[in-house]
């Protein structure tokens, strides 16, 4: 309840102060996205399998988006940074497809 | 990269699905709850944000250097394949038009020589200043030598179309033009005619009618024989409006021009 508030709240908020994003920020903050999207992902299966901890999400979603930045960085800095993101983005892709159809096999015994 | 498990299995088989998600939908926030709000709340505010900019910006401000470059090299292929065409295009329309200026003036050439040979050749009525002969003759005195003589006075004076009229018709006076006598009466190109005779000519009028009239001339023949009378006219405008069908040459035809 209060998770689905704040998401809400954040929808919100990006709205009305329509922030402008950082030069350095820019390359990061599509594939961070995609990791704190598959992390929430993973939360909404473990809440379904009963297996949700609070703590246990809190550090995997800032874990995969830290990593996924480094990834980001670091392809960056070797030259390969395209390929890099798009490799993440393929993984992190098909880690929310599984996901998802975990949950629909839960929600819809299907 | 999330430390979720994977397994398809649910840990709390007893508890059912439905009260599970009423428990966690009425339950009393507690902080850790209030931090995964806070992420989430983060995670919408970044989609929206990236949303927004990238909707905003287009798409090439989100591109990374490798893309920019080759999206610039694609740019300035196109632009070099795209000149090069209007570089062609120009070309073939300067072509055109210096072809188009060759034509006409080719045409109005071949147009004007058309003409030229149409009043020569007796194709075309011809209009200009000029001098009209009348021979009265009505005791049948003049004959053939006289119109023929005549003709060749107005030619030698440098008239340029000529046409005789009588009562029996209208001729086109041209270079094969024949005189001839038939009976009492006098034939050009085989058409008999009686006087009075008209004979039209277009040239200089003062130097037709002085070729007419010099002594011992054709005005003076025609006036000497009995009861004809001839009169000169000259005219800043006369008409030749008799028309001759051009005759294709049997055997003739052009020869290529001889080389030097």
């Amino acid at each position: 309840m209060i998770a689905a508030v704040g998401l809400l709240i954040g929808v919100l908020l990006g709205l009305i102060l329509q922030p402008e994003v950082p030069i350095w920020l820019e390359p990061y903050l599509p594939i961070a996205v995609v990791a704190a999207l598959d992390a929430v992902f993973g939360a909404l299966r473990a809440f379904l399998d009963g297996i949700f901890d609070d703590k246990v999400f809190v550090v995997s979603f800032v874990s995969n988006v830290l990593i996924a930045a480094v990834i980001v960085y670091l392809g960056d800095k070797l030259g390969v940074g395209g390929q890099l993101s798009t490799g993440v983005i393929v993984v992190l892709g098909i880690r929310i497809f599984s996901n998802a159809a975990a949950i629909r096999r839960r929600v819809f015994r299907a | 990269m999330t430390d979720q498990p994977t397994s398809d299995q649910p840990a709390v088989a007893g508890e059912s699905l439905h009260r599970r998600l009423t428990r966690a939908l009425f339950a009393r926030p507690g902080p850790a709850q209030l931090g995964v709000a806070a992420l989430c709340g983060l995670l919408a505010f970044a989609l929206v944000t990236q949303v927004r900019t990238t909707a905003g910006s287009g798409t090439l401000a989100s591109a990374r250097p490798d893309d920019l470059v080759s999206i610039l090299a694609d740019l300035s292929g196109r632009a070099d394949r795209l000149r090069s065409q209007v570089a062609d295009l120009q070309r073939s329309a300067a072509l055109l038009r210096n072809g188009s200026t060759r034509d006409s003036a080719a045409l109005a050439q071949a147009r004007a020589r058309a003409q030229t040979l149409g009043i020569l050749t007796g194709t075309l009525a011809a209009r200009g200043p000029g001098v009209v002969l009348t021979i009265e003759d009505p005791r049948l005195q003049i004959h053939s030598d006289v119109v023929l003589n005549a003709i060749e006075e107005l030619r030698d004076a440098g008239a340029e179309a000529m046409q005789i009229a009588g009562t029996g018709g209208v001729v086109r006076v041209i270079t094969s033009t024949s005189v001839g006598d038939l009976g009492s009466r006098v034939t050009v190109d085989g058409v008999a005619l009686t006087a009075p005779l008209r004979l039209v000519a277009i040239g200089d009028p003062r130097t037709l009618a002085t070729a007419l009239g010099i002594p011992g001339g054709v005005v003076d023949t025609v006036d000497a024989a009995a009861g004809a009378h001839a009169i000169v006219t000259t005219s800043p405008s006369v008409t030749v409006a008799a028309l001759r069908a051009l005759a294709k040459p049997r055997y003739a035809s052009p020869a290529p021009a001889p080389t030097p």
